[in-house]
């Protein structure tokens, strides 16, 4: 018993303490390393956070050159794939786009009633400049759904901004450095976001899923939703502007979103502020 | 001379096989999510490492397992140090393993692989839920587990050719 009990010792010392052959550290050394970043990170250290931006700014850059080949193929099993499936898409692009014209001439009717309205309620309806940013790593995480874009602090893109891909919600600015930042997206299970579910205008909060969908979450009352309802952001939090499309409702609290974003190439990034007269 | 410089130069580019593949796994997320295969995804560093940790472990630096732990978190998005220590605790009980093994088997091999992967991933879920406030998803983990397993077996085979390619390269010097 005693010999054992020595043997699972002595090879536990030898495992971590002592040094290997062509090693420099010891196990134990590095795990003590890892352990004390842990630790100083997570109390926002101010050194750590020097050295994380820096790490960040070279990793980030160093990961989109060595995904090139990779994003090659990708694009390549993207395009082939598109390919099978372009008349059927182009017949019903078809009649949606038929369908959608007629709506146009109504819509901006309604859009300039609306930015009317707005201005009398006092709502967030300014933008600032947009900034264009290109999707420098975008690596679909199981854990964590996250892009980095090559915009930072450098082209004054701030915490919180909204991301935007064409007109539809993608996420939000979680983390600046110089030259890239990093986007949370919507789909994050750590992402929520204040929305409106129209036409019955309900309030909630949108929820990722860590997948390719969302959830709706915390409404206040027993809703109801339809198939087919359109998700809005709800300008409560002052964090968005109200009134920008994030998606549908697929069934129950099921939110499929507009934005395919494994397909994100470019982003568009907003601030939102109030009109000063 | 010329011969002997061009064999020396093939067999350090196949030492440095692993770290490379290591580094460009690390920096690209090599698993395929891309394909967007329901619920599919993998740890292929978490592999790699125990392998060659267990079978050549000179071919794998701690020093650049720490770093390359570093520049995980990073591209990942996760706490600076939770890829270093998890990596770092997989080339630990690979060594015990090491220790502890007279007659070495894939089956042993594979078994205590499930262990450590088990371990390794508990600790990484816990520090990122208890300590950072992390929201994860418990069955995305089991599942990415389950695969990062039974693909074990795959790959220390292949890597087990790229081992002799090695060893007769070595050889041959």
């Amino acid at each position: 018993m005693e010999a054992s009990r020595d043997d699972f010792v002595i090879a536990i010392r030898s495992a971590f303490i002592q040094r290997g052959n062509k090693q420099r550290f010891s196990l134990f050394f590095l795990l003590i390393l890892s352990i004390l970043l842990l630790v100083l990170g997570r109390f926002n250290f101010s050194a750590i956070n020097y050295i994380k931006i820096f790490v960040k700014e070279l990793v980030y850059r160093s990961s989109f050159i060595v995904s090139v080949p990779e994003n090659y193929l990708i694009n390549g099993y993207i395009d082939l794939k598109d390919h099978f499936i372009y008349y059927d898409h182009y017949q019903v692009l078809k009649k949606e786009n038929k369908e959608l014209k007629s709506n146009i001439e109504n819509n901006n009717y309604i859009v300039s009633e609306n930015e009317r309205l707005k201005k009398i309620i006092d709502d967030y309806i300014i933008v600032s400049d947009e900034i264009i940013a290109k999707v420098l790593i975008d690596k679909q995480s199981p854990f964590l759904r996250s892009i980095i874009i090559n915009k930072g602090s450098k082209d004054n893109i701030k915490l919180g901004m909204a991301v935007l891909d064409g007109e539809y919600l993608v996420g939000k600015i979680i983390e600046v450095n110089y030259t890239t930042a990093r986007v949370l997206l919507l789909s994050d299970l750590n992402s929520k976001i204040p929305v409106t579910i129209e036409p019955e205008g309900y309030q909630s909060i949108l929820s990722g899923t860590g997948k390719n969908d969302g959830v709706i979450q915390y409404s206040k009352e027993e809703i109801s939703l339809d198939a087919g309802n359109t998700v809005y952001t709800s300008g409560s939090g002052a964090i968005f502007k109200s009134g920008i499309p994030i998606g549908k409702i697929r069934e129950k609290i099921n939110v499929i979103y507009f934005s395919d974003f494994s397909q994100l190439r470019f982003v568009k990034i907003i601030a939102f502020q109030k009109e000063e007269d | 001379m010329s011969r002997l410089g061009k064999g020396r130069f093939l067999q350090k580019l196949l030492e440095l096989g692993p770290v490379l593949l290591l580094y460009i796994s690390v920096l690209n997320e090599f698993d395929f999510n891309y394909l967007n295969l329901a619920y599919f995804s993998f740890n292929f560093p978490f592999i790699l490492i125990f392998y060659w940790s267990l079978k050549k472990p000179e071919s794998l630096g701690y020093g650049l397992l720490f770093f390359a732990g570093i520049i995980n978190d990073v591209v990942v998005g996760f706490p600076i140090g939770v890829s270093s220590f998890a990596y770092l605790l997989i080339c630990g009980f690979a060594a015990y393993l090491r220790n502890i093994t007279l007659r070495p088997s894939i089956l042993k091999d594979w078994m205590f692989f499930l262990f450590t992967v088990l371990a390794v991933s508990s600790l990484s879920y816990s520090v990122l839920v208890l300590f950072f406030k992390f929201k994860l998803n418990y069955l995305d983990i089991i599942i990415n587990i389950i695969f990062t397993f039974c693909l074990y077996v795959i790959f220390a085979n292949i890597f087990q050719f790229y081992q002799k390619l090695i060893t007769s390269s070595e050889k041959n010097d």
